[in-house]
C-alpha cells in the first residue's frame, strides 16, 4: 500500500469506528461472552462426558476451534447485511465515492475494521481461557495472527457477494448453506476425520478448518494435520481470490 | 470549469446522453432542466467523475474525468439526488467523518463543521442523530456537507424535490449566498421557479439532448411570448379544441388543454378584446407573463414521462 491508498482507507476506518463507538455493548454479547459461555457449557459441561480427545482434555480441544469460529462468524456477518446496507439503503458508499476515496479505499477499511473487531474479540477472549488453563503452548501468541488471516479469507468474499446481490434475502442463503455447514463440519468441536468420507472435503475448501487446526496446534503446542504452509497457503489463496474479487465488486456496483 | 463536447452515456442500447455540449463559466450557476428520463442525472453522474462517458469529450477544472478523477473529486462537491447520510451518526460526526475523506486533519474538520453547520442553521441539531431529521434538514445537511472541501464547483441533483415551500426557501437562499461568495453551482431540477430564482443560465434537455438554452429571461423571450392569457369555458371539457380553432390567428399561438385554453401573445389586453369579438364568453379570464414553465412544456411537451 502507498501513501495514497493507506489515508482514504483509514478515513473510512475511522467511519466504521465512529459508528462502533454507539454500537460496542451490543456486539460484546456475541463477540465474547457468547464464545465464552460455549466454552463453559460444552467445554466443561460435554466436556465431562467425553472426557478428552486424542489424549487432550475436551475444554483445551475446543477453545481453539470456539474462537476461530467466532473469528469466521463475525467475519462473515459484519460483512452481509452491513455493506449490503452501505451499497443498498443508506448509501454511504457512495457518499464516499464523491470524494477521493476510492473503491478499493472502502474495502480497506472495511476489512481493517473487521480486522481490529476480531483482534480484540480473540485477545479477550483468549485472556479469558488462560485462566482455564486451556493454552498449553506459548505458540498460542500466533492465534490472533491466524484470526486475522481468517477474517480477511472470510470476509473479501462475503463483501464480494453482499456487493453483487439486489436483496438481502440472498443471506438466507449463505446463512444455510455456508455459514452453518462450515461451522458443523470444520473440526471446531470434533475431529473431521469423524466426518463420513464424502462430506470431509466440505472440511478441505472451508477457510475455517484451516484455521481451526493452525489455532488449535497452536494452542496445544501440536502438529497440525497438514503442514503448516499449506493451511496457510489455503487462508491466503481465500483471502486473496476473495480480495481481488470484492475490489472489483466494490468497483463495478459505484460506477455506473 | 467544465466544457463537454458531444458527451454520450449509453447503458446497453438505452441512449441516456445523446451527444451534448455544454460549457460552465467560473462562478456561474448553471441549470439542467428536463423531465424525468430526459438525461440530466446520468450528466450530473460523468461530471462527477463516477460515470465514464461512452464517447465524446469531457473536461472538468481542466482535467479528464477519467485520468484524473480523484483530483478532481477532491474539488468537487456534491450534493445527490437521494440522501445519502449516515443514519447512525450524528449531524456534525457525518461532517466531521467526511471532511477525513478529503485528507482534511480532524481540528480542521472540526473547525469547517461548525462553520458549516452554523451557514445551514443546523448548529442547535449538531448532536442529534439524522434520522429524525425532516427533509429539509436532511437537505440543508447534504448540502453542507457536499461543501466540507470548500469545493470550486459544487453539484446540487434536484436540491429541493420533495420538500416543503418553507424549506424550499430557505435552501435557495443558502445557495444564492454561496453563489454569490463565487462557488459555481450546477444543478438539475424540474421546477422552474427554482431555476428562474437560481440559474443564470441553463439548458433544457430532452430525450438526452440540449432542445434550448441561454438565461431564463432569453429562453421565454425566445420560445414563448410575453404574455399568456388563460380562458376557461363553462362547458370547456370537450369543447376546448373548437374553442381554439375560434381563436386562430389571435396572438402567436394557441393552446387547447382540457381544462383551459392558453392563449400565447405579447399583448394579453389585445388578444382578449379579440376573443371577445369574436363572440366568444369565457367564463373566467388570467392574464398572466410568460414563464419558465410555458418554455418547458412548449419545449418538451405535455405527454407524462416515467
Amino acid at each position: 500500500m502507498t501513501a495514497g491508498t493507506v489515508r482514504p482507507s483509514i478515513a473510512v476506518l475511522e467511519r466504521q469506528l465512529t459508528l462502533y463507538r454507539r454500537l460496542w455493548r451490543a456486539s460484546v454479547f456475541s463477540s465474547f461472552v457468547l464464545p465464552v459461555l460455549f466454552v463453559i457449557s460444552i467445554g466443561i459441561g460435554v466436556g465431562g462426558y467425553v472426557g478428552s480427545v486424542k489424549g487432550v482434555d475436551y475444554l483445551s480441544w475446543i477453545v481453539p476451534g470456539v474462537v476461530a469460529s467466532t473469528a469466521f462468524q463475525m467475519a462473515l456477518g459484519e460483512s452481509t447485511y452491513p455493506v449490503l446496507g452501505d451499497f443498498k439503503w443508506s448509501r454511504a458508499f457512495h457518499a464516499m465515492r464523491a470524494t477521493p476515496v476510492q473503491p478499493n479505499h472502502i474495502l480497506t477499511g472495511h476489512l481493517l475494521y473487521l480486522l481490529f473487531r476480531v483482534t480484540t474479540a480473540v485477545l479477550a477472549f483468549l485472556l479469558v481461557v488462560l485462566f482455564f488453563g486451556a493454552l498449553r503452548s506459548p505458540w498460542a501468541v500466533t492465534v490472533p495472527l491466524v484470526c486475522a488471516l481468517l477474517t480477511v479469507a472470510t470476509a473479501a468474499p462475503v463483501s464480494a457477494f453482499a456487493a453483487s446481490i439486489d436483496s438481502d434475502s440472498h443471506f438466507t442463503l449463505l446463512f444455510r448453506f455456508v455459514m452453518i455447514p462450515a461451522s458443523l463440519f470444520s473440526g471446531v468441536f470434533f475431529p473431521i476425520e469423524q466426518l463420513p468420507g464424502l462430506i470431509r472435503p466440505v472440511a478441505y475448501v472451508s477457510p475455517l478448518w484451516h484455521a481451526v487446526e493452525l489455532c488449535r496446534s497452536a494452542t496445544l503446542g501440536t502438529a497440525p494435520p497438514w503442514p503448516v504452509a499449506a493451511h496457510v497457503g489455503c487462508l491466503l489463496v481465500w483471502a486473496v481470490a476473495g480480495t481481488l474479487l470484492a475490489a472489483r465488486r466494490f468497483r463495478r456496483r459505484l460506477e455506473d | 470549469m467544465i466544457f463537454a463536447r458531444g458527451l454520450v452515456k449509453r447503458f446497453g442500447d438505452f441512449t441516456a446522453v445523446n451527444g451534448i455540449d455544454v460549457e460552465v463559466a467560473p462562478g456561474e450557476a448553471f441549470g439542467f432542466l428536463g423531465p424525468n428520463g430526459a438525461g440530466k442525472s446520468s450528466t450530473m453522474r460523468m461530471i462527477s467523475c463516477v460515470s465514464a462517458p461512452t464517447s465524446g469529450e469531457l473536461r472538468i477544472l481542466g482535467m479528464d474525468p477519467v485520468r484524473d478523477g480523484t483530483r478532481i473529486r477532491a474539488r468537487l462537491g456534491v450534493c445527490p439526488q437521494l440522501d445519502n447520510l449516515d443514519p447512525d451518526l450524528t449531524v456534525r460526526e457525518n461532517l466531521t467523518t467526511y471532511a477525513r475523506y478529503f485528507g482534511l486533519s480532524r481540528v480542521e474538520g472540526r473547525r469547517r463543521a461548525d462553520e458549516l453547520l452554523d451557514f445551514v442553521q443546523l448548529s442547535d441539531r449538531a448532536g442529534s442523530m439524522v434520522e429524525p431529521l425532516s427533509g429539509g434538514m436532511k437537505r440543508r445537511l447534504t448540502i453542507a456537507r457536499s461543501m466540507i472541501n470548500e469545493p470550486d464547483i459544487v453539484l446540487l441533483d434536484e436540491p429541493t424535490t420533495g420538500l416543503d415551500p418553507q424549506a424550499r426557501h430557505l435552501l435557495w437562499e443558502r445557495l444564492f449566498r454561496l453563489k454569490q461568495r463565487g462557488t459555481t453551482l450546477v444543478l438539475t431540477t424540474h421546477y422552474m421557479d427554482e431555476a428562474e430564482q437560481l440559474c443564470d443560465r441553463l439548458v433544457v434537455m430532452d430525450g438526452g439532448k440540449i432542445v434550448a438554452e441561454g438565461s431564463p429571461r432569453s429562453l421565454i423571450e425566445t420560445y414563448s411570448t410575453a404574455e399568456v392569457v388563460e380562458l376557461r369555458f363553462p362547458d370547456g371539457l370537450d369543447l376546448n379544441a373548437d374553442y381554439a380553432a375560434k381563436m386562430s390567428g389571435i396572438g402567436e399561438r394557441v393552446d387547447p388543454l382540457p381544462d383551459r385554453v392558453l392563449l400565447y401573445a405579447d399583448d394579453g389586453d389585445a388578444a382578449l378584446t379579440e376573443v371577445h369579438q369574436r363572440g366568444l364568453t369565457p367564463s373566467s379570464v388570467l392574464i398572466r407573463r410568460s414563464t419558465l414553465e410555458d418554455v418547458f412544456l412548449h419545449l418538451t411537451g405535455r405527454t407524462l414521462v416515467d
